[in-house]
């Protein structure tokens, strides 16, 4: 697809569309589908429990959106657990989740074992560090599903500065997206380059998908989610939502770092095993995004690094120099 | 509920049966408290308590023409028995906008900045008509929960002013929530006024003098003489100067300084004898110096409230008392002296217990806010039942 607009116009949602929580349950129950909330976690005692109680109140007790919400958690040493216990969410630590497995470490395996350990047809997932959490953060992301039977991936992104005086503006991801992974994505999978933010923490999914896909435990989770699906069903499975601002900590360049490396060993295994490095002619339009008030609109960038030969190739210069 | 002693044994039962509704009112608790509510700038938490009531299915919800947010909760007794019972929070905060507003939550406590004072009076507000409609609480009378804007500082209580002033209600009793001290019992206002002194170097002054002259020097001899007043014993009278400012940098002349000061008395004698002392004080600082010194007094209230006889302070000690409380008897100057002015016997009760008030680390502890909402609960029982008459 060398024109993702089409894709992006019908795709792209804003969380708003989904406000009206009584027709999304109402449908929820028509289609008979189950939805389970997780939260990994590793020391995150200072905004679990904020999460917790605002799901909990607002689309469990007022609206039941969603059928259960667990934390799952890789063995933090604060009160993490015991806050989420005491405001009523379900509470696991990853390494008693099919605990004969050889133990390992990292976010992607509590996301995996969530699949072992909860319910739901659909599985939402929302890092438990965001500080201006609002039950937008998960309806904005099952509305899709809820409401578009071929939706099976929808993932979050966070734009809508607070003040803008109109225009286009830059719009996209942070950082890594932007120098690592967009890059990547123009290159070898140009399609995927139509979700705003890759890598964002938040996203919902059908079990049936989830349950077909490997899961790397560590940095790499999200990018090798939305190749493999993007490979077994196609962009067509995809939708995103924006979901406004997300406040959270600021991870420092040696951070980001470390997350490239993971990343980039995830993409390479990946890239190779479908022989991506080798069948196909690498794109050299970089695929970045802008937005107006409204829209987002993919902005196209032809960047050919040319290449000349070593000097000693041109006979001019062997003349000159007599080589 | 037929008499107090029946109502008296159903409490400490009421206390235990709000606790399953404790996620419900700490996300409402959240989410008002995050967003910012300055004084004359409410609107967004006003919209988001009017959605409240209109989920809970309060039809005659609306907006005011001060801003207020107003929900009717309808009685069941017939239209021509109905009076109105009023339940008033305050919808503003002393914090700024530019005020990181974000509520963390521990197991037992909820720190941010006005989490006590008063997005906690303000969420039990918004939740009280879900609560009671899920326990089938019924009241015979209207009830009207107001949100009132305008209310701290220089708001000087515009917003229930205005409601009081123009509603069509005919209101027996009032409350107003405050999200702290949980036992604290309001039933008369103090006299008080509030004002601030600006000292000002004039303009044409001759810059090339040498450090003689600064608006800083002025306002401190200013507060020096208000220091050295006279104040009675009794009635008990003090006056508290919270804020000062002034001055640009360390090393120019202040060109301008100014205080921010209140006086509270028994006595309404007294405030106005303070208030004319003070402005004689002014008046005579300015001629001295030849600063322009300036007196603004824009919030005043008179002293007056209800005996501590009166069956409505009876009715709500009797309430705190069966639930274990120590009433913690005190004046207050917010929103319960603008229905003394209006003659209506009113109470101001807290929610729960907390710390740190008016720092953005105030903090609020959850366990007791059941005891709280069990007493708020109890005392609307108790007046609506007309016990309190």
């Amino acid at each position: 697809m060398s024109n993702l607009q089409p894709w992006i116009e019908k795709n792209t949602y804003h969380h708003s569309e989904f406000w009206d929580l009584r027709k999304l349950v109402e449908t929820k129950e028509e289609k008979n589908l189950t939805i389970s909330l997780c939260l990994p976690t590793l020391n995150e005692e200072k905004t679990i429990g904020k999460e917790i109680i605002i799901f909990r109140s607002e689309l469990m007790e007022r609206y039941p959106l969603i059928d259960e919400i667990a934390v799952i958690d890789s063995g933090s040493d604060d009160n993490t657990l015991e806050v989420a216990k005491n405001f009523g969410a379900d509470t696991y630590l990853a390494s008693e989740i099919l605990p004969d497995l050889e133990e390992k470490k990292g976010k992607g395996e509590n996301l995996w074992k969530a699949i072992y350990q909860l319910k739901g047809d659909i599985i939402v997932y929302v890092d438990a560090d965001i500080s201006n959490i609002h039950p937008r953060f998960v309806y904005g992301l099952v509305g899709p599903l809820i409401y578009r039977d071929e939706v099976k991936y929808v993932k979050g992104f966070y734009d809508r500065p607070l003040a803008f005086s109109g225009g286009v503006r830059a719009s996209g991801g942070g950082r890594v997206t932007e120098i690592l992974v967009r890059p990547l994505f123009s290159l070898f999978f140009p399609d995927l380059t139509a979700m705003i933010q890759p890598l964002s923490g938040e996203y919902a999914v059908r079990r049936e998908v989830l349950e077909q896909i490997a899961f790397p435990i560590g940095y790499g989770v999200e990018t090798s989610h939305l190749i493999d699906v993007y490979h077994k069903y196609g962009l067509e499975a995809f939708a995103q939502t924006d979901l406004d601002k997300r406040v959270h900590e600021n991870k420092p360049t040696i951070d980001l770092g470390k997350m490239s490396f993971g990343i980039l060993q995830t993409f390479i295994k990946r890239a190779k095993a479908l022989d991506v490095f080798d069948s196909t002619e690498h794109k050299t339009i970089l695929r970045q995004f802008q937005a107006t008030q409204e829209k987002y609109e993919q902005n196209l960038i032809e960047i050919i690094e040319e290449e000349r030969p070593p000097m000693i190739e041109i006979e001019e210069y062997r003349k000159k120099f007599k080589k | 509920m037929k008499d107090i002693t029946s109502l008296k044994s159903y409490l400490p039962e009421l206390e235990t049966q709000l606790k399953k509704y404790r996620e419900l009112l700490l996300a409402n608790l959240v989410m008002i408290g995050e967003i910012p509510a300055p004084t004359f700038n409410e609107e967004r938490r006003i919209e988001f308590i009017l959605n409240r009531f209109d989920e809970a299915g309060l039809t005659d919800s609306s907006i005011d023409d001060s801003g207020n947010g107003v929900g009717i909760l309808t009685g069941k007794a017939d239209k021509d028995e109905r009076r109105a019972i009023l339940v008033n929070a305050h919808a503003d905060t002393i914090f700024s906008a530019k005020t990181d507003h974000t509520m963390e939550i521990s197991s037992d406590s909820i720190t941010g900045p006005g989490v006590a004072d008063n997005s906690l009076g303000l969420a039990a507000l918004a939740t009280l008509p879900y609560i009671l409609e899920e326990l089938e609480i019924e009241f015979n009378n209207n009830l009207i929960l107001l949100a009132g804007v305008k209310s701290l500082g220089r708001g000087n209580l515009e917003g229930i002013k205005f409601f009081l002033e123009n509603s069509p209600f005919d209101i027996q009793s009032a409350i107003c929530l405050e999200g702290i001290q949980l036992g604290r019992l309001s039933y008369s206002s103090i006299g008080m006024f509030r004002g601030e002194i600006t000292c000002q170097v004039p303009e044409g002054y001759d810059w090339s003098r040498f450090g003689d002259a600064s608006a800083i020097l002025t306002l401190v001899e200013v507060i020096n003489k208000i220091n050295d007043m006279r104040l009675p014993r009794r009635p008990r009278t003090s006056i508290r100067m919270g804020q000062i400012s002034g001055g640009t940098a360390i090393n120019t002349i202040a060109r301008d300084a100014t205080l921010g000061f209140e006086v509270r008395s028994e006595s309404q004698k007294v405030v106005e004898q303070a208030a004319e002392t003070i402005q004689d004080i002014v008046m005579e600082v300015s001629s001295r110096t030849g600063d322009q010194v300036e007196l603004d007094i824009f919030s005043k209230r008179t002293p007056g409230g209800i005996p501590y006889a009166h069956p409505l302070t009876g009715c709500a000690r009797n309430v705190m008392e069966s639930l274990d409380l120590e009433p913690r008897l005190s004046p207050s100057i917010s929103e319960l002296s603008a229905l003394i002015d209006k003659n209506i016997p009113a109470l101001t009760l807290g929610v729960t217990v907390g710390e740190r008030a008016f720092k953005t680390n105030e903090t609020i502890q959850i366990e007791p806010i059941f005891k709280g909402l069990a007493q708020i609960i109890g005392t609307l029982i108790a007046v609506d039942g007309g016990h309190c008459e």
